[in-house]
């Protein structure tokens, strides 16, 4: 059963890749949501079993490389932070299936992305089940390789190329801090598995290691580089340009990996690893003020943007900062509450937008569209959902993470904790903000639409309509049950051995213990935030355009997303190209082509020539050739004799 | 010694051989001009019974008349590859004679001829018998390069083959004159007696004499810088004899210069390897480069086997067991991909006339699959592209130069084969991605069509199970350094 939760999804990508002649469209369908579904339903009584009755396991699978001291093991690890994990990861991919099936019911490759979304769906299950950084790692770049593949889905576009190739080129950088964490962890600790680096943790607390020619202190430094990674996978300030753009390809896949659980990774990561982090509180430091500037970077930024995705898309971002710097406060518990949450209403944002786009007929730009809830009532009714549990509204979803995210970063005391505190509180404010200008720019007002549109304007089909009722029912629920097990009284007993907090560190604890006013304050900005909109959108429709007038750099600041892609394009990307440009035309083209492959052959055609031109025809010409060559070979032997005696 | 002139045991095929040679040429003196085909059949079987002879000689050493003659396995090798080269000679000539009006029933005599001076060379052990052998060899091919006595090409050919022959043969008798007079004997064995004796301080009239019989085999394999008479005498001569020069002629003179350069002169290892090595670069050299240009297919073989040879002679150049094995695995595989390749030129011919030109093999595969394919292997073969057996070839002679620590030569000679491939994949992509010109005639007729099978077959499918040769070849070697 644990095995199979796993291997189902690259069973369902091996039939639905390979054997798609023979399947033809529907037969990819029934197999890939079967083996998805399948899953899914497996990892109900995994659940059940591990993270409830605390039955946690390893099972070993078969070893793969072993060479010298390393050794690298394909196994299922069930504790019960990767079963939260499994849960959610197959459940929001089984439901994004169904989706897929009426989403993507005109695309002539139908086949192809159900075997790309069963491929990812294998690579993260892989990846959470990881119990040793070597499966981690495989499951890190199958995710990144899934994504890739997904973003470039529609590959006759260019932009879709494009997108895909800066994906998987941000990543590439991430990963390479990645690369260097897991070597310098076997460098350090001799080993690849999870349990004997952690058991050997606390023993190197102080250890130095030389990186770089400097004496740096062992394990900051390898957390630093592991979450150089997570930075990567996680669309985090600096590395996060990626997930913007990665909004090309089809609305399911923004769901699946680049909302509810690829990007999450990230997270993951550092819960799985608080063992290490724990000890390197500098590193903590570094990954608390990372997420809180990630997440009001991001939320100031969704506050402009006129596509619907990319609206959604620097929430997500957002979001995963608010994950992180739960998790640099030690609050690992509530950064994977956040992260099940997040899963179930974001993926029902994305989904419920990809139904707009879909009754749209593709379009994706707000300023397109407006008035739309009488025509799709329904898709409107599950995005007030998916926003009120985004904006931390009571008692949706949202608001038992963010709040318990929040008064831990309160709680932790400390001088980055406060910096998160409040920069969280400005997020919270735009988040809901950016939530509501989005639904009255859609969904209120008179429709700006062209009206040949707006005649086809239509509900979703059925198929693509239950998915999002069991995503609006987590988004409604998940917390108010989860919030128990995971932050509440339950937790210390509901996450057992697979998270690790020191008893210094406990922000949690101390959140519990937070004034009146520090719990509230979220939820408070969070209607400011919507009654901002109101006001700006429903009651002053012009304001907006005049406000965006009048603070034309701050607008434009926002708009470019703070210059981030522009800014790289002028330090790495130009400097590169030219680099590359003249790599190519004088190293390759002339230097190595014109003494290498081309200048050789031109010598031996010119060889050849000389050498035929030596067979003269003329008899005494041959004897003269003869015996010239007697000469030399006796003269030679002479020599050489005489050299010898 | 007066008792060992009387045992004929150990040259009991070569005695049959000459009887049946003598008694061919009677019958087709009485039978006339129409016993042709039927002398064809006849010498063939000839050359049969003569391998099965062969192959009942007991395998130890044996010598007989007054220590001229030599037996032993690796004369049993080489002599088995001779035959075969002149027997698969005569049968893809039979069609070709009669089409082209020259046969007659002195052709396959003097094959047989010809092959009997080989088998003499092959077993020589005295410089007297080995001058013997590879007169009586020279003078039979000298006739046939010219067999086509009306084509002033035919003729030309087989008289610049004769003149810089009869001047190689003057070298060889000079060099042997020098040996003579210097070591006092021209025994294979007594020279090689004296040769350790006077290890320390070797006279240097027997340097220069080594030199001059090196020099003089090197015409008779076609080693560069003695290679000038092949591509003339090549193109010259009638295909099917052309087929039978790169062949059996080259496999006896390469054994005769093993032989040779191991046994007598042994001793003097570190002067004639330094020649060989000269003979095997120049001999790469020439054959990869100057090929390049030709445009007469004829030619391009020429200069092919002049590559091969320098491929032989890397392995000889190594100077040791392995290298002979090596040498010896080489021109097996080569006899095969080389009749290979001349069987399909043979298929060459337009409206019943031969065509030579390298530009006619376009679009062959369109038209011939089969024989195009025969083509294609033999030609990657000899180009050594794994795991066809010209690979093995190569494979064997530049083990021994590494393990030898001749790796500059092997260097080149591996660079050397780069360039070879360039011509013999060109004829490859001329037969399967040019169009075709005109189409050749049809059909090409059985035993030709026989040869090619064997041969391409065999070619293609040595890697299957290449022991047998391979135990053969080391026997034999082991054979030329045991005595």
């Amino acid at each position: 059963m644990y095995t199979a939760v796993v291997l189902l999804p690259l069973l369902g990508a091996i039939a639905a890749g390979l054997f798609a002649p023979w399947l033809k469209d529907r037969g990819s369908q029934i197999v890939s949501c079967g083996a998805v579904g399948l899953s899914a339903l497996l990892s109900l009584p995994i659940f059940y079993q591990v993270a409830l009755h605390g039955q946690s396991r390893t099972i070993e699978l078969f070893t793969w490389i072993q060479s010298g001291a390393f050794e690298f093991v394909w196994a299922v690890k069930f504790d019960t932070l990767s079963a939260v994990m499994v849960l959610v990861v197959s459940v929001v991919s089984s439901m994004i299936h169904v989706y897929s099936v009426g989403y993507m019911a005109h695309d002539k490759s139908i086949p192809r992305f159900m075997a790309y979304l069963n491929l990812f769906t294998f690579f993260m299950l892989a990846l959470v089940t990881a119990d040793n950084f070597g499966q981690l790692f495989f499951g890190w770049e199958g995710v990144g390789l899934a994504s890739y593949l997904l973003i470039g889905f529609w590959y006759d576009r260019p932009s879709a190329n494009a997108a895909a190739i800066k994906a998987f080129l941000v990543n590439r950088i991430g990963d390479f801090g990645f690369a260097l964490g897991i070597m310098g962890v076997f460098l350090v600790f001799g080993s690849v598995q999870f349990d004997t680096v952690f058991a050997a943790v606390p023993g190197k607390a102080n250890d130095m290691m030389n990186f770089l020619g400097y004496q740096v202190p062992a394990i900051t430094t390898l957390c630093l580089l592991l979450f150089v990674g997570a930075m990567g996978k996680s669309a985090q300030l600096g590395l996060h340009t990626w997930l913007p753009d990665a909004m090309e390809g089809p609305t399911p896949v923004s769901a699946l990996i680049h909302a509810a659980t690829m990007v999450t990774a990230g997270v993951f990561m550092v819960a799985r690893l608080s063992p290490m982090f724990e000890y390197a509180p500098a590193a903590l430091a570094v990954v608390t003020v990372v997420g809180a500037s990630t997440a009001l970077f991001a939320a100031s930024v969704g506050l402009v943007q006129n596509d619907i995705k990319r609206v959604i898309a620097y929430s997500t971002c957002s979001q995963l900062g608010y994950m992180f710097f739960a998790a640099g406060v030690s609050a690992y518990g509530v950064a994977i509450f956040h992260l099940m949450t997040h899963a179930f209403f974001k993926a029902l944002l994305f989904l419920v937008s990809g139904s707009v786009i879909h009754a749209l007929s593709g379009e994706q730009d707000m300023r397109k569209m407006g008035g739309l809830r009488r025509t799709i009532p329904i898709t409107y009714a599950l995005m007030w959902i998916g926003s009120l549990a985004l904006a931390g509204i009571p008692f949706f979803a949202g608001y038992w993470s963010k709040d318990a995210i929040l008064d831990a970063a309160w709680g932790a005391h400390s001088g980055v904790g406060t910096y998160a505190f409040w920069l969280g509180i400005g997020a919270a404010l735009m988040t809901a903000f950016y939530s509501w200008r989005l639904i009255f720019m859609t969904f209120h007002g008179d429709t700006r639409a062209d009206h040949h549109v707006m005649e086809h304007a239509h509900e979703s089909p059925n198929v693509m309509l239950y998915p999002l009722y069991v995503l609006a029912a987590g988004a409604v629920l998940a917390g108010m049950i989860g919030h128990h097990f995971f932050v509440g009284g339950g937790q210390e007993q509901f996450w057992g051995e697979s998270i690790k907090v020191l008893p210094q560190h406990d922000a949690l604890e101390a959140g519990h213990h937070a004034p009146f006013w520090v719990q509230w304050l979220p939820v408070a900005v969070a209607i400011i935030g919507i009654g901002i909109a109101y006001g700006l959108y429903i009651r002053n429709p012009e304001l907006p355009r005049q406000l965006a007038a009048r603070f034309k750099p701050l607008y434009f600041f926002l708009l470019n997303k703070w210059y981030f892609d522009e800014l790289y394009d002028l330090l790495f990307v130009n400097p590169a190209h030219r680099l590359g440009l003249s790599l190519w035309k004088k190293g390759d083209g002339d230097i190595i082509d014109g003494y290498g492959p081309d200048g050789i052959a031109a010598t031996t055609v010119r060889l050849a020539r000389r050498a035929s031109l030596l067979q003269t025809g003329y008899i005494y010409h041959y004897a003269f050739a003869m015996l010239i060559g007697v000469v030399v070979l006796a003269t030679a032997a002479w020599y050489l004799l005489g050299r010898a005696g | 010694m007066a008792k060992d002139i009387l045992v004929l045991g150990p040259a009991w095929p070569e005695v049959f051989l000459a009887c049946a040679a003598m008694a061919l040429l009677m019958l087709g003196v009485f039978r006339g001009e129409s016993s042709a085909r039927l002398v064809s059949w006849l010498s063939v079987g000839a050359l049969a019974a003569t391998a099965l002879l062969l192959s009942g000689t007991t395998p130890e050493r044996g010598l007989t008349f007054g220590g001229m003659f030599v037996i032993d396995s690796f004369a049993v090798f080489m002599k088995m590859l001779v035959l075969l080269g002149s027997a698969l000679a005569i049968v893809m000539s039979l069609d070709f004679n009669e089409r082209e009006k020259i046969a007659r029933f002195e052709y396959p005599v003097l094959f047989l001829f010809a092959t009997l001076g080989m088998m003499m060379m092959v077993s020589a052990s005295d410089l007297i018998s080995l001058y013997l052998g590879l007169e009586l060899q020279s003078l039979s091919l000298y006739v046939v390069a010219a067999f086509r006595r009306d084509s002033i090409r035919s003729t030309e050919a087989g008289l610049k083959y004769f003149v810089l022959g009869a001047l190689s043969s003057g070298l060889l008798l000079y060099g042997a004159s020098l040996i003579y007079g210097f070591a006092g004997t021209t025994s294979f064995a007594g020279i090689a007696r004296i040769m350790v004796d006077s290890a320390g301080d070797m006279p240097l009239g027997v340097v220069f004499g080594v030199v001059f019989i090196a020099a003089a085999l090197a015409f008779k394999v076609s080693a560069a810088p003695f290679h000038m008479w092949t591509p003339d005498v090549y193109e010259g001569a009638p295909t099917p004899v052309t087929a039978f020069f790169s062949v059996a002629p080259k496999i006896a003179a390469v054994s005769l210069l093993v032989r040779v350069l191991v046994e007598p002169f042994g001793p003097l290892v570190g002067a004639w390897q330094q020649i060989v090595v000269a003979l095997a670069v120049v001999s790469m050299l020439i054959g990869g480069f100057a090929a390049i240009y030709q445009t007469n297919i004829k030619r391009l073989m020429a200069y092919s086997s002049i590559g091969h040879i320098g491929y032989a002679l890397v392995g000889l150049a190594a100077g040791d067991e392995t290298g002979v094995r090596g040498v010896l695995v080489y021109m097996s595989i080569y006899l095969f991909m080389n009749v290979a390749a001349f069987g399909a030129i043979l298929c060459m011919r337009q409206q019943g006339r031969m065509v030579e030109r390298i530009d006619d093999l376009s679009g062959l595969a369109k038209n011939q699959p089969m024989v195009a394919a025969a083509l294609a292997i033999s030609m990657f073969s000899m180009a050594g592209i794994p795991p066809l057996a010209g690979f093995f070839g190569k494979l064997y002679v530049f083990l021994a130069a590494i393990s030898a620590g001749l790796y500059a030569l092997a260097v080149i000679g591996v660079l050397t084969s780069v360039v070879a491939a360039y011509y013999y994949l060109r004829i490859v992509k001329l037969m399967y991605f040019d169009d075709p010109v005109d189409v050749f005639d049809q059909p090409i007729g059985r035993p030709l069509g026989l040869v090619l099978a064997g041969t391409s077959l065999f070619t293609l499918l040595f890697f299957v199970y290449p022991a047998p040769l391979i135990f053969a070849a080391g026997l034999a070697a082991a054979a030329l350094y045991a005595g």
